[in-house]
């Protein structure tokens, strides 16, 4: 009986685990294909004459002389201009991000210490908010803004990103906020601070954590957005999404292509590195909502 | 806390979303009851030997100043809902009076353009949402049983797809399946067909769409129900397995119904990112075949020509699609609270 349970539970380790090893690979190898092949040339990241080629990089050395080339990174960054549109992104998203958190602790702060009913209706419709699809926004901001001349510039782009931003925003720290005692400001309203000062000297000190983690998910909406940044921005001002799509239509030129893996790989880059140092953060974050129910 | 100081708190970011999420929907709404100018046109009568000709031509002067002077148009009413473009009543009557089969109606409907975006948005949303779910539960429970030290690794592979931006994301698969792509051509091999391209037919197109969507959410489902999973009590769990609970048994039993607040949370997220599905097609170059309600708002606003009184006729109808799917959450929360509050 027992041997038979073991055996049973063995079969299913077996075949667990290789689930999971299914579905790392499904996962990640897209990726590390995507990143190999942009150091070769087209003919090698496309199986036009045999797969393995992208492996060996056969069509590299013949047309480059070594198997791995910079060619794809450097059209992308030199002759596209790609480098302009990254700087785009780190100040489009450095200050949505900056901002984001500012509106979002002290409105969340105030839900979560008001107990009256509005702070309820108030989430409820942040709720409705968020589930706005980004362009029917865009759809409802773009003629006002040519007609006050605001379109194509970084800075509406960002306020309109902090405004989008905001319910998510709120809803997190809201919860955030709510599993920080309340004794711990109303100690401190005895004490005489009004509720700013409370805030600002007792809140502030602890909040970090869940600012960092908020802060996060505030930075991928802002570095992932592509219906705002790319209805809103003008050519020169355009971020880094926007500029890959602009790359797509002069895909069929030769080469090409390889400036547009280049440029995909480039912007992925950071989106690892910020997954290895804030994974914790990540799962945390996703996982606040849920246990809040 | 007082309502004063409350006001203040929540005044920055209440103003930006009034600004910049209200006011736009006011926006749309406007616009969406207006309809582009029509071009001044100009009647000359050119006299010559052989008689008088008349000739029409476009002010363009006259047509550009009435343009800056009204920039909304004219008053359309509800006009731009019930065009072609749109709800489309009257050929939707009239396919309902030649229909040879409710099939055949069906696909009258298909070929207006509303209705296709619709067609798709519904299917997706409804399609990826349990498959997120399921996959991920499997992901979910699957990890659960590996070694502790492999689980971080494993937690950081999973992630890449859902953070990685989704126009990205597609991208990289687009290359990958296409025909000469390295997937696109195992395909063919496996397929021995040559010929075979995942972007030549809808229903290709359609697979490779919800497939990218599935990829793309899974993690998020799975890390919700990972983090779910080590909250399960292991007292209860070892209760039904001394009672003889056989392994599936104790998931249905035991685990199952501890994550359940997890799957409603988990729909309610999904479905509401799954109905603006809208990069995938960009990425996929995917509109012969497949468009979505936010794909044909940003073919409005993109083309040539902007239309931007169709764009919004279009979102006010998504997002009466979007209250549609929330009314649900909506009366339990409502009831939830009338509750507390009793």
């Amino acid at each position: 009986m027992a041997t038979h349970a073991q055996t049973q539970s063995r079969t299913l380790i077996i075949a667990s685990t290789a689930f999971v090893l299914f579905w790392l690979l499904i996962a990640s190898i897209p990726f590390m294909w995507t990143l190999w092949g942009s150091f070769k040339v087209e003919g090698d990241f496309f199986s036009k004459a045999d797969w393995k080629n992208a492996l060996w990089g056969t069509r590299t050395l013949i047309e480059t002389g070594g198997t791995f080339t910079g060619n794809g990174y450097e059209g992308a960054f030199y002759e596209e201009g790609f480098g302009r549109a990254a700087f785009n992104t780190l100040v489009v998203v450095f200050f949505t991000v900056v901002i984001s958190l500012t509106f979002g602790t002290l409105g969340g702060y105030a839900l979560a210490r008001s107990g009256h009913s509005y702070a309820f209706w108030l989430l409820m419709i942040a709720l409705i908010f968020r589930a706005m699809p980004h362009i029917t926004l865009v759809s409802g901001y773009l003629l006002p803004f040519f007609e006050w001349n605001l379109w194509g510039r970084l800075p509406t782009s960002i306020i309109v990103l902090v405004a989008i931003n905001q319910p998510f925003t709120l809803w997190m720290l809201h919860s955030f906020f709510l599993n920080i005692p309340k004794e711990l400001d109303e100690s401190a309203r005895v004490d005489g601070c009004t509720q700013f000062q409370a805030f600002r000297l007792v809140i502030i000190p602890v909040m970090w954590p869940g600012v960092i983690t908020t802060g996060l998910f505030s930075f991928l909406l802002a570095y992932n957005d592509f219906a705002v940044t790319s209805m809103l921005l003008s050519q020169e001002n355009q971020t880094m999404v926007p500029r890959i799509e602009g790359f797509l239509g002069s895909t069929f030129e030769q080469g090409n292509v390889m400036f547009a893996v280049a440029a995909v790989v480039s912007a992925t880059a950071p989106l690892f590195v910020l997954v290895m140092f804030f994974q914790r953060q990540i799962v945390s974050g996703l996982t606040a909502g849920a246990v809040k129910g | 806390m007082p309502h004063k100081t409350f006001f203040w708190f929540i005044l920055p970011s209440l103003a930006a979303m009034v600004l910049f999420i209200a006011l736009p929907l006011v926006s749309v709404a406007v616009q969406s009851l207006f309809i582009e100018h029509d071009q001044v046109l100009i009647v000359t009568e050119n006299c010559g030997p052989f008689g008088c000709t008349q000739e029409t031509t476009v002010d363009f002067a006259a047509s550009e100043v009435l343009r800056a002077e009204k920039p909304l148009g004219k008053f359309n009413g509800l006009g731009t809902y019930f065009d072609r473009g749109h709800l489309a009543t009257a050929e939707v009557a009239l396919a309902w009076q030649d229909r040879t089969s409710l099939g055949d109606f069906f696909s009258g409907l298909y070929n207006l353009p509303f209705y296709r975006a619709l067609a798709f948005t519904l299917s997706y949303t409804f399609i990826v949402t349990p498959l997120v779910i399921i996959l991920g539960l499997l992901i979910a429970l699957g990890v659960n049983r590996l070694p502790g030290m492999l689980k971080g690794p494993t937690i950081f592979l999973s992630l890449l797809p859902m953070i990685v931006t989704p126009l990205i994301g597609s991208l990289i698969l687009f290359w990958m399946i296409d025909a000469q792509g390295i997937i696109g051509k195992t395909l063919q091999w496996m397929f021995d067909d040559p010929q075979l391209s995942l972007k030549a037919s809808a229903g290709l197109t359609w697979t490779t769409l919800m497939v990218y969507g599935v990829w793309h959410s899974a993690p998020f489902a799975f890390v919700v129900f990972y983090a779910g999973l080590q909250t399960v009590n292991t007292d209860t769990l070892e209760a039904a397995q001394i009672d003889g609970a056989s392994r599936f048994q104790r998931i249905r039993y035991v685990v199952l119904p501890h994550l359940t607040p997890l799957v409603v949370f988990i729909a309610l997220i999904q479905l509401m990112d799954n109905f603006r599905v809208f990069e995938p097609i960009v990425g996929f170059s995917a509109e012969a075949n497949a468009t979505s309600l936010s794909y044909i708002i940003f073919a409005d606003l993109r083309g040539d020509v902007m239309r931007f009184n169709s764009a919004a006729a279009t979102s006010l109808l998504t997002v009466l699609g979007v209250a549609i799917l929330l009314t649900p959450v909506l009366i339990r929360t409502w009831r939830d609270f009338k509750g507390k509050v009793v």
